[in-house]
């Protein structure tokens, strides 16, 4: 059942400083609902201070210079799935952003609310850790900054403290001799909540592997990359012996389990094939 | 509770309300406008579509007091004085069966006439893919907004 108003308070802060200050003193932050409305729905939002942070424009807008890309934490999926320089630069994270959820989940859903949720299956994170992004997070007492691959902890679980919001992530556009591929198994196209999903991004010359990077979600606790089978694969030749040892190296990086959405042997070997398709596309 | 003031089909108007409540609530309970419908409550069927200064949102999601200022369309602000072409074309073509969720799909197909002119049907596909519909199987609605005509 839903859960009760009266449990709830709200409050929108109109500027930075407020907004850490309540964060400080307890307020949980509330960016586009789109996660948080739904465990209202379900009646399982933990009573308490809420803060509107969607109007604070600290925390909005994609910011582009020659050597870095900058997203604030409230940018929307639309925002960026709109931004030509940005999918041109990252072309996966314009087409994760294009699967998220349906269009009005696009345009509130955002990619700050994504990461602090911290769900196995959040479609964002994998193309970070492909990018080798940072995130850097702000509270009373200043920013820090971490690599992103060091911010997703466990299950839930992120170097986020409870007095800190996300306020961007960051990427280097130096990627532009690569393949990128992403792909992301769902139910349907839209509206899926993912049984597995892939970014890769690989440089090649005459059929070698130079540089590849492969990260998965829905596959375990967390997003994470798949080192086991990016150091096989560097320097290799792309042929069918390769490709094979790949797939089944992978299952030393990744560690399926069975829930109400498949099941592990299922994912696995759906990875696997994901895995392949890619590999396959690069040649 | 906290006084909300939104313009919602146009017209300024300001409301008491929790500041948590859902706009879909204040909508239906508060300003009396039923067309926006209530389906899953959850973000997943779009029965209760509106668009928020111009975009399209569930409002089944959104907390009243993040449309504080802001400017309302729901499936009432479509028609002035006689149905739109949208409605007229979903009259037509049976894009509507028993109706639940056809204030919703106005909604959504209007937000995405205002952003492109020329919609292939892979477009309304997509741009209808979280309007869920029991009844016409969709071809008939992505044929109603097909032939609706230009911008409305
Ligand atoms: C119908 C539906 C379909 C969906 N489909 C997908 C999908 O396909 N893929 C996918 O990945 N997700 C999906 N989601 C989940 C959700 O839309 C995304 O995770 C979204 O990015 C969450 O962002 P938000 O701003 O709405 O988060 P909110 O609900 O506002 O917040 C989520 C969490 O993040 C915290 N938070 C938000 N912003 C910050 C910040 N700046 N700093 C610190 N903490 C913060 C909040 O306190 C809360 O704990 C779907 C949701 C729905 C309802
Ligand atoms: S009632 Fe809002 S999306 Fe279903
Ligand atoms: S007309 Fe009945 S659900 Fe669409």
């Amino acid at each position: 059942m839903r859960g009760y108003l009266p449990d709830y308070t709200f409050e929108s802060a109109n500027s930075l400083k407020k907004a850490l200050s309540f964060c400080e003193a307890g307020a949980k932050p509330f960016a586009g609902g789109t996660d948080l409305m739904v465990l209202f729905e379900a009646g399982l939002l933990a009573p308490g201070k809420y803060l509107d942070i969607s109007r604070l424009k600290e925390l909005k807008g994609i910011k582009n210079s020659k050597t870095q890309v900058t997203l604030g934490a409230l940018t929307t999926y639309s925002q960026i799935r709109n931004h030509l320089i940005l999918t041109k630069q990252f072309p996966i994270l314009g087409l994760a952003s294009r699967e998220v959820g349906a269009l009005a989940i696009q345009n509130r859903g955002t990619i700050g609310g994504n990461i602090a949720n911290a769900s196995p299956a959040a479609d964002f994170p994998p193309g970070l850790l492909v990018y080798d992004a940072k995130i850097q997070l702000i509270s009373t007492k200043g920013i820090r900054t971490l690599d992103y691959n060091r911010f997703h902890l466990g299950y839930k679980k992120t170097e986020l403290r409870q007095d800190e919001l996300v306020l961007s992530v960051s990427l280097k556009p130096e990627f532009q001799k690569y393949h990128h591929f992403w792909r992301k198994v769902g139910n349907r196209r839209a509206q899926a909540i993912s049984k597995t999903m892939m970014a890769g991004i690989a440089k090649t010359t005459k059929k070698t592997i130079q540089d590849i990077r492969i990260a998965f979600g829905s596959v375990g606790p967390t997003a994470a990359r798949c080192y086991h089978v990016e150091s096989f694969l560097k320097g290799k030749a792309i042929n069918t012996q390769n490709i094979q040892e790949a797939k089944q190296l992978l299952s030393k990086d990744i560690h399926p389990i069975d829930d109400i959405r498949s099941t592990g042997k299922y994912r696995l070997r759906v990875s696997q094939n994901v895995l392949e398709e890619f590999l396959c596309g690069i040649g | 509770m906290k006084k909300i003031t939104l313009t919602v089909n146009g017209k300024k108007i300001s409301v008491q309300a929790h500041p948590f409540a859902r706009l879909l609530d204040v909508i239906r309970e508060g300003l009396e406008l039923t067309g926006t419908k209530e389906g899953c409550g959850e973000g997943e069927c779009g029965a209760c579509s509106v668009l928020l200064d111009g975009e399209l949102v569930n409002s089944c999601l959104v907390p009243v007091l993040q449309a504080n200022g802001k400017a309302i369309l729901t499936v009432e602000g479509l028609s002035k004085k006689s149905l739109c072409p949208l409605q007229k074309s979903f009259m037509k073509c049976g894009g509507a069966q028993c109706g639940i969720c056809t204030p919703g799909m106005l909604i959504a197909s209007q937000a995405l006439k205002k952003k492109k002119k020329r919609l292939s049907p892979k477009d309304i596909r997509e741009g209808l893919a979280g309007n869920l519909c029991r009844c016409t199987g969709y071809s008939q609605i992505i044929e109603s907004i097909q032939k609706s005509g230009g911008r409305t």
